[in-house]
């Protein structure tokens, strides 16, 4: 199997490689954690969420307190499966070029 | 992508993982300063109970006009300590965080509070149904037990050292169970003593070298 195809194209931005590695290991994040976590601004925040959640790889969850909405993501069963092969691929790479 | 960039990218999936998941900001001064505060508070109650002991003995007759008085005096002394320990706990996380450009209010923070509250909470109200029934020698060790079961519960998003101090809360909360009128003494213990120790162990640990 050719390693570098596992290497998912969607996580080859920063971004979304640090929304999904945070949301591995929390269960669920609103919108305004994820922008601070990731220093980002809200308009590229936002359209990174988007790719992921087109690709199915996020479940949102909008949500109010107060008035104020609150949209908050997790990470689904896919999401979790294409993540994990991604960072397999990453490390095979590195052991196999050393 | 070359090789770099894999291992860029796996670095900067670790160091997500980690800062979204812990708040490592908490300072070992704080628990020191906390320690301190405990310290200190338990003997200003010493002072007091010495007073009114002394009292009874001189006159031979309890005087139940002084041990309201004493009691609700030893309630406003530990909220003060507990105000005090918490400023001066917060001073020195936020000046750990801020050295080490990490927010001090974020996601893994508000976890930690969350988590120690929610315990502490229940601590509170049994205290307070504890007073209610009269059963004022229970405070100590009630407080001690609810308070390491608190800790406990946050060393999930902080750090993971938490839960041996939560842990040796507990234990001395139950022991004194068994040894009830030295209740002031486990608490400075406790409150005072065991965070100093942690709270020294902590500094040398994470902070003596470099970032405060």
């Amino acid at each position: 199997m050719n390693p570098i195809g596992n290497l998912n194209k969607i996580f080859e931005s920063r971004i979304r490689l640090g929304v999904m590695s945070v949301l591995m290991v929390n269960e669920e994040v609103n919108f305004n954690d994820l922008k601070q976590m990731l220093e980002v601004t809200d308009g590229n925040l936002a359209s990174h969420l988007n790719t992921l959640e087109e690709n199915g790889y996020l479940k949102v969850h909008k949500g109010f307190i107060g008035r104020k909405t609150n949209t908050t993501y997790a990470i689904t069963a896919a999401g979790e499966k294409a993540f994990k092969g991604h960072i397999a691929a990453l490390e095979h790479m590195i052991k196999f070029t050393k | 992508m070359t090789d770099q960039q894999h291992l860029e990218a796996l670095t900067d999936i670790k160091r997500m993982m980690e800062r979204s998941s812990r708040f490592i900001s908490l300072s070992g001064l704080s628990g020191i300063s906390a320690g301190i505060c405990g310290l200190i508070g338990a003997f200003i109650a010493n002072m007091w109970l010495n007073e009114y002991y002394f009292r009874w003995n001189t006159t031979g007759v309890h005087n139940h006009e002084d041990f309201i008085v004493l009691k609700y005096r030893l309630i406003v002394l530990g909220f003060s300590v507990l105000a005090a320990a918490l400023i001066a706990g917060t001073f020195f996380t936020w000046r750990k965080a801020r050295k080490n450009n990490l927010p001090i209010w974020d996601l893994t923070s508000r976890k930690v509070l969350i988590n120690t509250a929610i315990p502490l909470a229940a601590g509170g109200a049994f205290i307070a149904g504890l007073l209610f029934n009269h059963l004022e020698g229970l405070i100590a060790p009630t407080c001690l037990v609810f308070y390491g079961l608190a800790i406990i519960n946050a060393s999930k998003y902080t750090l993971p050292d938490v839960r041996y101090l939560g842990i040796c809360e507990v234990v001395l909360g139950i022991l004194n169970l068994f040894y009830l009128n030295y209740g002031l003494y486990f608490w400075a213990i406790g409150f005072g003593l065991l965070h100093i120790i942690y709270g020294t162990l902590m500094w040398w640990k994470y902070e003596r070298k470099g970032t405060v």
